[in-house]
This record gives C-alpha cells, structure tokens and sequence, in this order.
C-alpha cells in the first residue's frame, strides 16, 4: 500500500476539564479499512467529529493526502470527500430517501439560487443526472429500489442505517468514515452490511475507518486495528496483532472475561437502537 | 443635566424593574420546568388584573380577599392553560410551543374584550397616594408601595425556590427531567405546579400594573419588555431575571423621562440585539451544548 | 402509491405533475383564476386581490420558517420595508411597477439578511425575539425617517404606472397580483426540487449533521432569511399598490403573528399549506363578519361582538391546528384526496 491518505498528529481535545483525546496520532493506508476500537467513552466518536471537522482540537494536525486540513470548515472537508455516517442515526426526517440520498451530493452540484428557482436548464438537467447516478450506482448496490420514495421516518432501524451509508456514498467518498455501522442491526442486517462495506472496500476500492464494537466483524475485515482508551491511543496494527497486545487486553478486555464484555456492548448497542 | 431629576427616574425605574423582574421571575420558572416561552405573560397579567377589578371593584370584597383571590385565579389560569395546551405539545418545535401561547394570548384579549368591555379601566385604588420624598427627592407612592411589594413576593419566592419541597422538586426537574423521574419526582405535577406558580408571580405583578397604569384588553402589550428581561438576563436563570429586571426597567425609565416615550422601545431591544451578539445566551444563561 | 418505474422515466419521476389528470386539473384551475374577475362582485375581487398577496408572503414566510426551521417575527415588518420602498421609488422617480417591485424586493432581503444574521449564533426562542427586536426597530424607522416615510402621517402612492397602464382599479390589480402569486408559489415549489430546497430542509431537521454532510450553514440560513423577505418585501410593495396607502401601523407585530398563524394552519413546510392557509386566514374574519350581520336581529349586539369573536377565533384556531392538526389544511386536502383517487396536485 502507497502513502497514508489521512494522516492524525498529535490530535488532543479537550471538554473543559476532560481530555477527550490525548496526542492521537496514527496514519491510514489508501485503499485499506482501518477500524477504531476501543471501550464506551474512549473518544473514538470524539475522533471522527475532529476529523470531519466538527470539532477544534486543542493541538495537533490533520493531514488529508499530505495537506493540512485542520483549518477548514466541515463543508469543506465533505467536499474533499470525507464523506461519514453517524452513530446515531442523523437522516433528515422531512425527506425522503431519495432526498436524503441526494442531500450528501449537496457539494458537488452547481446549481445557483436564479436557476433553482425556475429548474431550466442546468437545474433541471443536473437533478436528472444526479439522480441516474444516485439510482444506478448506490441504490441498486444497497439494493434499497423498493424505499426510495418512502419517508426514511417509516424505516427500520437497519435501513436507515443503510440510507445513511447510501448518503455516505453520494458524497463521493475518498474516505468513507463509518461510526458504529452495525451497531443496533440484527444478525442478517449486520451481514448484509459487513457484505456492503467488504465491496465497497474491494470492488469501489474505497479507503474506510470505522468504529466498531463487533469484534468478530473487525477482526474479520479490518487491515488495520487502531485502539483507543480514555483518549489515548495505547496499539495499532494488523487485527490479529493488535489481538494479542497485552496492554490491549488489560485495557479494553477487561479482566479477561470476554463473554461478559460482549454480552455488555450487546446490550448498551440494543438500547442504544430504541 | 439635571441630576435630581435624574435620581428621581432612576427610583421610578428601579421601582419598575423590581416588578419586572417579579413577571420575569415567574417566566423563568415556567421556562426552566417545562422549556417553554411564553409569549401569552402579558395577557395573564392583563386577565389577573380583570380578576382583581372584578372581585374588588364588583364583587366589593375587601383588599387582603380579593388580592390575593385574584392572584390565585391567575396561577389557576396558569394551571389550567398547562393541562390544556401545552402538555400536548411538549417536545414540539419551538415555533408550534411559541404560536400556541400567541393564540392563547389572542383568546385572552377576545375574552377580556367580551367580558370586560374594551375600553379602559380604573382599579379600585389601594396603594397609599401621598408622594414621598427622600429629602429632596420625589417617588411616586404608588409605583414605591407596587416595588415593595414585588420585592417582598420575590424574597418569598426565593425562599419558597430553595428550601420547600415543592422548590428542591421544581429545581431539580429543571436540572435533568429523568434522573427526577426516576428518583420519584412527578414531572407532570411539577410542571403543572411550575405554571401555577410562575402565573400567580404574573398575576400579582399583573395587577401591580395595572394599578398604576389603568387596564384594558390590550395592557398585555406592556410584556414585550418582559422578554427582553429574560433575554438580556438569561432564559433560564433566576438571577438574571433580577437583574434583568432591574437594569431594562430602569433603561427604559431613564430614556422615557430624557427622550420621551416613543423611544422606550428602541431602547431596550437595541440593547437586546446588542447582548444577543455580544452575548447569545443572555447575562446568565446557559449556552445549550449541541452534539452530532 | 407509485413505487419504482424504469430508469427512463426518471424525469417524470423528478415532475411536478407526474399524471395527466394532474395537469387537467392544473388547467382547470388556471382557467377560474382567469375567469374569476369577470364574474364575481367587486367584495370577491377585492378579497381574491387580498389573497394573492397573502399568498406570495406566506409562501415566502414557509420557506424560512417551514422549510429552513429558522422562526421569524419579522415578516411584518419585511412587507413594511417594500411597501415603503416601492411607494417612495415610485413617487420619487415616477417608476413603474416593473421597476419597483423588484428593487423593494431586493432592499427587503438585503435587510432580512442583516436581521437573520443572529441566526448563526441563536436559534429557537432566542432567533424568534431577536427578529422581533427587528421589527421593533424597523417600526421606529417607518415613525421616524421623516424624509422618506413621512412619519405616522404615512405615504399616499401617486405613481401606480406598470407599462404604462394606471393600475387604478382592483381588475387590474388582480392581474398583476394572481400572476406573480403563481410565479411566487412555482419557484419555491422549483426550489425544493433541487439541492437548494435539500440543504434548506436538512438544516431544519439537523442543522449541525448537515453542515458535516457539506452544507454551509451561514450561505442557507442567510439565503434562506434573504429569499423569504424577497417574497415579503413584493408582498409588501404589492400590498402598497393595492391600497394606494402606507403608514407605519400598516405592519404591526400582528401581520407578522398573522402570517406565522396562516403557514400554520396551512401546513408549515410543503407548497399548497401557506396557499391554503393565507386564503383560509384571510377569509375567516370575512366569514364572521357576514355570520354577525345574518345574526344582528337575533342578536342584540352582534356587532360589538365582532372584533372580540375575531381574536378569540383567531386564536382558536392556531390553538386548534396546533393541537390537533398540526399538519394543517394541506393534510386536510391530502386525505380529501386520499378519499377520493384525485391528484390534482403534488404537495
Ligand atoms: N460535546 C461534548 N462536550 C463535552 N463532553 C463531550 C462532548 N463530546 C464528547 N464528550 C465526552 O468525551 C468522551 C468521549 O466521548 P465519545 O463520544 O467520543 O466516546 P466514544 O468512544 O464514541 O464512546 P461510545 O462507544 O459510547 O460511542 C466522553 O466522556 C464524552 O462524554
Ligand atoms: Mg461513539
């Protein structure tokens, strides 16, 4: 793999008083799925704000591609291409799904107050094209066809999640940051989404890092297993190195009972989804 | 300038503001139980004062009845309005909470006009009227004798707040609606009991008002001050509500005396746009912490 | 319901009117908007004339407050703004409507701008107070910028010219009024078909998400307080042609509370609601006027009665909406609709 596509230096937020994040830093491979781990509370959420910009660390850098992007708007970053889902669900309840879809397309279209308003000419022709493309590249890959016109309130709460991936996807993704985007899911919901992130990964040849409480799935698909705890990041490395990682173990296994640990995540994450 | 003069508005102004900061008060409370602005204050003060008008004036009940019969009335109108209108519409959009207290106050203006008639009204007078003066300087007793007793309702209040049962509920509501929940705490009783309580504060100061200022249908408009009071000092804190009071009711005494009436008005909601800049969540109030 | 169709009909997909019966209906409707001033009485056509300016300044209220989520006590005091300069334009320069419209439209959302710039610090109850310090503050200049609004003794409007033409009678008018409501209504339905109306409505429903997502918080939220009081300041102008008179009191609070209480009870945040709602809250008081006139032998007093019942019934029905309908009229007329197999419109 080529250079680091994003590039974390030194990354410490704090809340008043709580250090959400202390010296992060750690660099991700173009191409490949990164995946942030780590216990309840540890910062990773917190990471992804700073990364799409949403909050000011106190110091440190982010570097898109070499370039330092630490000053620039959210917007702007969207527009880069750091396109993200959330771990609470954040879909824009008056749309549709279709609308929604089209939503995270917002930056790249042109379209200007005057020609809005009448919808000649580019408005009109840039809709019809934004929406083949919508229709024919995410949606049937998601295979979401049969809700595209419904209100994404009336959905499931799997395929919502899937609606917000798809308006992940309509950003034009150079990285595509995932939080949480099994959390909650059935077993076949997690399945299928496991499926989508592993294409995108391998035929989109898209760049991911992700948060995730799912240890099977991270271990499974991740290149590269980044840890966190209490804002620090204390191992990174290939999935089954980072397994074996006694600080690891100590920190984020707990005393070791690992069954109980899951059964904990499964709990807080079905809550969470209510 | 004339320096006396400007003492004696000064008084007058204070005298104001401590009425004010009693409406101001009772909005508070309303707004940190149940998150909601009410934009109908000016007309609860208006109806309390009908109250009054009705029970003294008509009915001819003595002073120590019917004060206090009409200040109850008022936060039963307060009670009332909460079951009724605005328990259904918690955790609405602030713009439908907002135009349901707007209609409530056109209700409130309809009905007084019916009831009441629509013109001008004379309280029966009883604040003592002999002026008083402080060596030289002149108050007004009526608007002086109106602050003593705002203040003295206010220092009840504050006791009330912080050492009964009713007030450690009410706070602790305002400060985190589950964990009072969950600790037993009825939130809809100390939501019904914030309104009462929040109106009876409007009704009195309602009728201080009016005692001075005459009545009609439309006296309610007074209350646009009141939310610059609020504003200024804070949504949702009681000491800004205080001083907020203290400060736009002097302000607003002050340039009605120097530069007349008309520019009242201009005041304090410029200096209202200048706080929201400088200051978004007012003197005391808490900025509200978004997350993704 | 229409689900899926094939990749080729996309566009008709994307249409407003997406069946013919759709467009029958639309024609028929444009049809009696065209007929309606030569048959109804002078009373009718004045109210029509009332409406459509209702209806470009509701429409224009709902794309900030229905669509944008930003709450605004200004509309009022908007309308005053290009009321004013319209009328000072034209008697200024002998301008035409042509010409004053827009500009006053233009001034107008040059000052919605200013006063929706506290919209990037506040929101809710703290944006709904700082517009009405707008509109307090915009008052006092209608009372006291002498030179150009003649204080409260207001303008008379001497120069009523479009193309050449006197408007000088409601007839006219309506001619001018009907064809811009529609214009007015047809761009913000446009609107919402493209990312604009998109960005407007993610900032309504998740403000901070969407700027994440690449939306400029500052550009739409401004855009969106510019573009209502467009439409409010060439309701405003048209509403100065109508009645030839403008005086500070012409735009109190109470107009805008009265175009909040229409988008309301039209259905805030879709296109036939403020349609809906400016003609139905225009017609109210109509209504109970002629209910007191049918009761005044039956009724002693009805007459004294009437402005009361007015704000009572005002009031009730923003009460009424709120609590039991809050999706107002335009849900009402989609389950009409529903009933009966019709679309005349898209909503
Ligand atoms: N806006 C904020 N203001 C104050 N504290 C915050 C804010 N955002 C996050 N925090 C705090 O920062 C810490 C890290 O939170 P964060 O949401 O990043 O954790 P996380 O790793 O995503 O946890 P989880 O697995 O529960 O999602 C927590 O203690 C949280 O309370
Ligand atoms: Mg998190």
């Amino acid at each position: 793999m080529s250079d680091p596509i994003l590039t974390l230096e030194g990354i410490t937020l704090s809340f008043g008083g709580l250090r959400a994040l202390n010296e992060v830093s750690f660099d991700m491979p173009e191409g490949g799925i990164t995946t942030v781990i780590g216990p309840n509370g540890a910062g990773k959420t917190s990471l992804f704000n700073t990364i799409s910009g949403f909050y000011r660390p106190q110091a440190g850098r982010v570097l898109f591609r070499g370039k330092d992007i630490s000053r620039l708007h959210p917007p702007k970053r969207a527009k880069l291409g750091l396109a993200r889902t959330f771990q609470n669900i954040a879909l824009f309840r008056g749309m549709t799904v279709i609308d929604n879809i089209k939503l995270g397309a917002h930056s790249h279209l042109q379209t200007g107050l005057l020609s809005a308003l009448v919808y000649f000419g580019r408005a009109r022709r840039e809709e019809l094209e934004l929406r083949e493309k919508i229709e024919s590249k995410i949606i049937d890959f998601l295979e979401i066809d049969h809700i595209r016109n419904l209100p994404v309130a009336s959905l499931s709460y799997g395929l919502q999640k899937r609606v917000e991936l798809a308006r992940a996807l309509a950003i034009g993704p150079e990285i595509l940051l995932l939080d949480e985007p099994v959390a909650g899911m059935n077993r076949e919901e997690k399945e299928d989404m496991a499926r989508f992130i592993l294409d995108l990964n391998q035929e989109w040849q898209m760049t991911i890092l992700m948060v995730e409480h799912d240890m099977e799935m991270v271990m499974d698909i991740s290149d590269k297993v980044v840890v966190l705890n209490f804002g620090e990041v204390i191992a990174q490395g290939k999935a089954a190195e980072v397994k074996e990682n006694p600080e690891v173990l100590k920190a984020y296994l707990g005393s070791g009972d690992v069954a109980d640990m899951r059964r904990r995540l499964g709990a807080e994450n079905a809550s969470g989804a209510g | 300038m004339d320096w006396l003069f400007f003492i004696e508005s000064s008084l007058a102004g204070l005298c104001t503001g401590a009425i004010y900061a009693l409406v101001a008060l009772g909005f508070v409370i309303i707004y940190k139980a149940t998150k909601v602005i009410n934009f109908a204050i000016g007309e609860i003060m208006m109806i309390s004062a009908y109250f009054f008008l009705t029970f003294a004036g008509i009915f001819a009940w003595p002073l120590w009845l019917a004060l206090p019969a009409a200040v109850v009335s008022g936060g039963l109108l307060g009670g009332l309005t909460e079951k009724t209108i605005i328990r259904p519409m918690l955790g609405e959009s602030p713009i439908s909470v907002i135009m349901v207290t707007i209609g409530l106050s056109n209700i409130l203006v309809g009905t007084a006009q019916i009831i009441w008639g629509g013109g001008p009204q004379v309280l029966p007078g009883f604040l003592p009227r002999q002026p008083i003066f402080l060596g030289e300087i002149y108050v007004s007793s009526k608007i002086a004798f109106s602050a003593l007793i705002a203040v003295a309702m206010l220092i009840c209040y504050l006791l009330y707040f912080r050492f009964s049962r009713g007030g450690v509920a009410l706070r602790a509501t305002a400060s985190d609606q589950a964990a009072s929940f969950s600790m037993g705490i009825s939130v809809p009783r100390v939501f019904n009991f914030a309104w009462i309580f929040g109106c009876m504060a409007t009704a009195l100061a309602g009728i201080l008002f009016s005692a001075s200022g005459g009545l009609s249908p439309h006296s309610g408009g007074m209350a646009l001050a009141i939310l610059v009071v609020v504003i200024f000092g804070g949504l949702d804190s009681i000491l800004g509500a205080l001083v907020g009071g203290l400060i736009i009711g002097w302000l607003e005494t002050i340039v009605g005396a120097f530069w007349g009436g008309e520019y009242k008005m201009l005041a304090i909601f410029t200096l209202l746009t200048l706080i929201l800049v400088i200051k978004p969540y007012g003197l005391f109030g808490t900025k509200e912490i978004e997350r993704l | 319901m229409r689900i899926a169709d094939a990749v080729s009909s996309y566009s008709d997909d994307e249409a407003i009117f997406r069946t013919r019966t759709q467009r029958v209906w639309m024609g028929i409707l444009l049809a009696c908007l065209l007929a309606f001033p030569f048959v109804v009485s002078p009373y009718l056509l004045f109210l029509g004339c009332l409406i459509g300016i209702a209806v470009i300044s509701a429409t224009g209220l709902n794309i900030l407050v229905g669509l944008t989520g930003q709450i605004s006590l200004g509309q009022g005091a908007f309308m005053g703004v290009g009321a004013y300069t319209s009328v000072w334009l034209a008697n200024q320069f002998a301008l035409s409507l042509a010409v004053t419209l827009p500009l006053a439209g233009l001034l107008t959302a040059l000052v919605g701008v200013i006063v929706g710039l506290p919209s990037l610090r506040v929101k809710g109850l703290y944006l709904a107070i700082a517009t009405m310090a707008a509109s307090v503050i915009l008052h006092f200049v209608f009372v006291h910028w002498e030179s150009v609004t003649a204080g409260n003794l207001g303008l008379n409007l001497q120069h009523a010219k479009l193309f050449g033409m006197e408007l000088d009678s409601d007839f006219k008018l309506y001619f001018v009024i009907i064809p811009l409501a529609l214009i007015a209504v047809t761009g913000a339905r446009n609107l919402l078909r493209t990312r604009i109306g998109r960005a407007f409505i993610a900032v309504r429903d998740r403000d901070i998400s969407a700027e994440v997502l690449g939306v400029n918080l500052l550009r739409y939220k401004l855009l969106s307080f510019g573009l209502s009081s467009f439409y409010a300041g060439c309701a405003g102008a048209l509403w100065a042609y109508f009645f030839k008179v403008i005086t500070p009191e012409s735009f109190p609070l109470e107009v805008s509370i009265f175009y909040l209480a229409a988008i309301i009870v039209g259905g805030m945040g879709t296109i036939l609601g403020p349609i809906l709602g400016a003609a139905f809250m225009t017609l109210v008081p109509e209504m109970l006027k002629v209910l007191t006139l049918l009761l005044e032998p039956i009724i002693a007093n009805a007459q004294v009665h009437l402005a009361p019942m007015k704000g009572v019934v005002f009031g009730i029905l923003i009460v009424g909406f709120l609590l039991f309908e809050p999706h107002g009229l335009a849900e009402i007329w989609r389950k009409i609709q529903r009933f009966f197999r019709l679309w005349p419109f898209k909503t």
